[in-house]
């Protein structure tokens, strides 16, 4: 029972760090229905921001301010990769074939990462420990540390704030219009260019957040990180249901679950099998995913 | 996936495009043809290779992970080479080495020694330190009769690609046994758990040789599971480790994993011994896992601290070149291949590469820093390892040495 217990802890935390990143994924989908491949590199990058702004705060190490500190860093620094790619890649292909746009999307994942093997090397850097990890919880089978708490208390908290934002605020009506119809809620007068970039700015801003989360966790940063954990995402996205909220924070934290179990109760090796078969059998079975809705062919 | 995503779209363009594909693809073809009939012509040349200098070529993980390994490594060979220049290099005329760096790739790695033996001509290639390498591209070097030594790829398959391939470490079978009986005898451990890397041939091979002999001394194997290279997260592995409450946990992985294993397994309680072999040996292994990789123990090619001459003349000039970093088990075994390449070809007749294979093959006692080295039948050296306690940060305490 216990085991259960510390594993479904384990596969929540986990889950949590594939939500906020399938939450990127499936923003930029809803408003301009395309796979921004990229996202798995704005989140290496943010692990890597992390590690610098810590670097400056030598002296704040250990405290809760720190890490604040290091968070919003690793935030900003994402957002303006974001804001940049979506401003030099994708803004002068906006009426091109969405084709062009997703490979245009494969090669700023492929440049970024390279560039980051270019920049800081592929031997792996070490995330600060920024906060010492500490049991909470501590009994002979279960362990329940700070970190993961942390990992969990600060993903949902982003989660509820966003689903806040979406519903509550002329932003995320702007950007739920958008999503609808792009060209009716420009012609509504709508600046779609500005809410296409704040729709970036929010994912890779999310991106941030779950690289120094995963790296407090995973303590290991290198540039390929992303590939792994963007495709899982990418997969929990499309699970949930692509261009639904819900479906993404639900896909992500359900896959980190089925993860942990599947390791536990049959074998690592299906770790990354589970991840693709769930693909396979999404796009055969219910193509729409968990949430998400019939996407409306534009004429 | 990204095909199976793209594929039904790219259809169309194509097809309405049928003409331009073609010529393109008849542009492509000839292009080609055209780039295969240079590489013959150059394959040809190889036959008059300039015989009079030695030119050596190595490969390894740069730029890849596990990139201390090939950096340490290629430091290794450099001061070999530059050693044996200083000295008159080989008949008057100096040492050429040319590296290539294989990021870390299997795929990569036959590339580079492709590129080693049909375009650059080398002699004798020197590489790699990953088993999974060494594995793909020395078929490579036998198909072209080039010898290749690798340095420290320990699994037993290596060498039995052909009679070109050679390596200057010890293989995974007395690796494996070293670790067992050091569990067994000198800390007493009955019972052991294996965490192994199935994608990487060393960590498979040392973790069944490891639990062979581990069970013939009498302790029992209670768990053995498995992760891939390039995972993060141990925890579902190590819960169910930790439920078993074994003595050791036996990790035989590269230590970019198990720094993240070894963290893992303390945050988890798990209060056992750590053990594992030479894919630890980097001063990256107490950066990632800090303090819960202390105590640890693994084994290695040489101790740093031996108060051996060759060993100590080695670690203070490699100190001396390198800003003081103390070489690792890798480096030495760098710097040990090199040198058996470069006395074989001292000794050998001519310099066309099948006279060096015999030369090479002929080696019997030599000093390396990392022990004498002689090469059996099956062409591995025989050797004695050492087993080295990680201390603190990028310090390791000699305990002992297993002679084969």
């Amino acid at each position: 029972m216990q085991a259960l217990i510390q594993n479904l802890v384990n596969g929540l935390a986990q889950g949590s760090v594939y939500a906020l990143v399938a939450l990127g994924y499936t923003m930029v989908y809803g408003v301009l229905q395309f796979i921004n491949f990229a996202h798995a590199e704005i989140f290496m990058l943010g692990a890597f921001g992390g590690i610098f702004v810590a670097g400056w705060l030598t002296n704040g190490e250990g405290s809760f301010l720190s890490l604040v500190l290091v968070t919003f860093g690793s935030m900003a620094f994402c957002t303006g990769v974001g804001l940049a790619v979506e401003r030099i890649a994708y803004r002068p292909l906006r009426h091109a074939p969405r084709l062009n746009v997703l490979i245009t999307a494969i090669g700023v994942s492929l440049l970024l990462q390279n560039l980051g093997i270019l920049i800081f090397g592929a031997d792996p850097r070490v995330f600060p420990a920024v906060i010492p990890t500490k049991a909470l919880f501590d009994s002979q089978n279960l362990v329940i540390n700070n970190i993961q708490i942390l990992v969990i208390g600060t993903s949902a908290a982003l989660m509820l704030g966003l689903h806040w934002l979406v519903r509550h605020t002329k932003l995320g009506m702007a950007m739920r219009a958008v999503s609808f119809d792009i060209e009716t809620a420009s012609l509504m007068g709508i600046p779609i260019d500005r809410v296409i970039a704040f729709t970036f700015a929010i994912g890779s801003a999310l991106a941030g957040c779950a690289a120094v989360l995963y790296g407090l966790t995973y303590p290991k940063v290198d540039p390929l990180m992303g590939v792994i954990i963007g495709i899982k995402a990418f997969v929990a996205a499309v699970f949930g249901g692509i261009g639904s909220f819900v479906g993404a924070a639900v896909g992500g934290i359900l896959m980190g679950l089925a993860e942990t179990l599947v390791v536990y109760y049959v074998s690592s090796s299906f770790r990354d099998a589970l991840a693709f078969g769930l693909l396979i059998v999404i796009l055969l079975v219910k193509p729409t995913g968990l949430f998400g809705s019939m996407a409306k062919e534009k004429v | 996936m990204m095909g199976a995503l793209m594929g039904g779209v790219m259809q169309p363009v194509f097809r309405s495009n049928n003409r331009r594909f073609f010529l393109v693809a008849v542009v492509f073809l000839s292009l080609l043809g055209f780039v295969n009939c240079t590489k013959k012509g150059e394959t040809g040349a190889s036959a008059q290779a300039d015989l009079e200098a030695l030119l050596l070529g190595e490969f390894g993980t740069m730029t890849g992970p596990e990139s201390t390994f090939g950096i340490s490594t290629h430091r290794g060979i450099m001061m070999a080479v530059e050693e044996a220049n200083a000295a008159g290099g080989i008949k008057g005329k100096p040492i050429k080495v040319i590296s290539l760096d294989d990021q870390g790739r299997s795929d990569e790695a036959v590339t580079a020694v492709t590129k080693l033996v049909t375009q650059e001509n080398v002699q004798l290639i020197l590489g790699e330190v990953a088993s999974s390498r060494s594995i793909a591209a020395a078929p490579v070097a036998q198909k072209y009769k080039v010898p290749m030594i690798s340095p420290s790829s320990t699994n037993p398959r290596v060498t039995q690609v052909g009679d070109f391939i050679f390596r200057v470490c010890f293989i995974d079978p007395f690796q494996g046994k070293v670790m067992a009986k050091f569990a067994a005898q000198n800390l007493k451990m009955k019972t052991a758990a294996i965490l192994r890397d199935i994608k990487s041939d060393y960590s498979v091979g040392l973790a069944d040789f490891f639990a062979e002999d581990f069970q013939k001394m009498g302790g029992k194997i209670i768990s053995d599971l498995s992760y891939s290279s390039g995972d993060a997260d141990f925890k579902a592995q190590l819960t169910a480790i930790k439920l078993k409450k074994p003595d050791v946990l036996f990790i035989p992985g590269y230590y970019t994993e198990v720094g993240l294993i070894a963290r893992q397994a303390r945050e988890l309680n798990y209060a056992g011994v750590l053990m594992g072999g030479d894919g630890w040996d980097s001063a990256k292994l107490t950066e990632i896992g800090g303090k819960a990789v202390v105590g640890g123990y693994f084994s290695s090619h040489y101790s740093p601290k031996s108060d051996k001459p060759v060993v100590q003349n080695f670690v203070s000039k490699y100190k001396e070149k390198y800003n003081g970093e103390v070489p690792n088990g890798l480096a030495a075994m760098g710097y040990d291949a090199a040198r058996v390449a470069i006395a074989a070809a001292l000794s050998s007749p001519t310099l066309a590469p099948t006279d060096l294979r015999d030369a090479v093959a002929k080696t019997k006692e030599f000093e390396g820093v990392t022990g004498v080295i002689s090469l059996n039948d099956e062409r591995n050296a025989v050797k004695p390892a050492v087993v080295l306690k990680v201390m603190a940060s990028n310090d390791y305490e000699y305990v002992t040495t297993v002679n084969p």
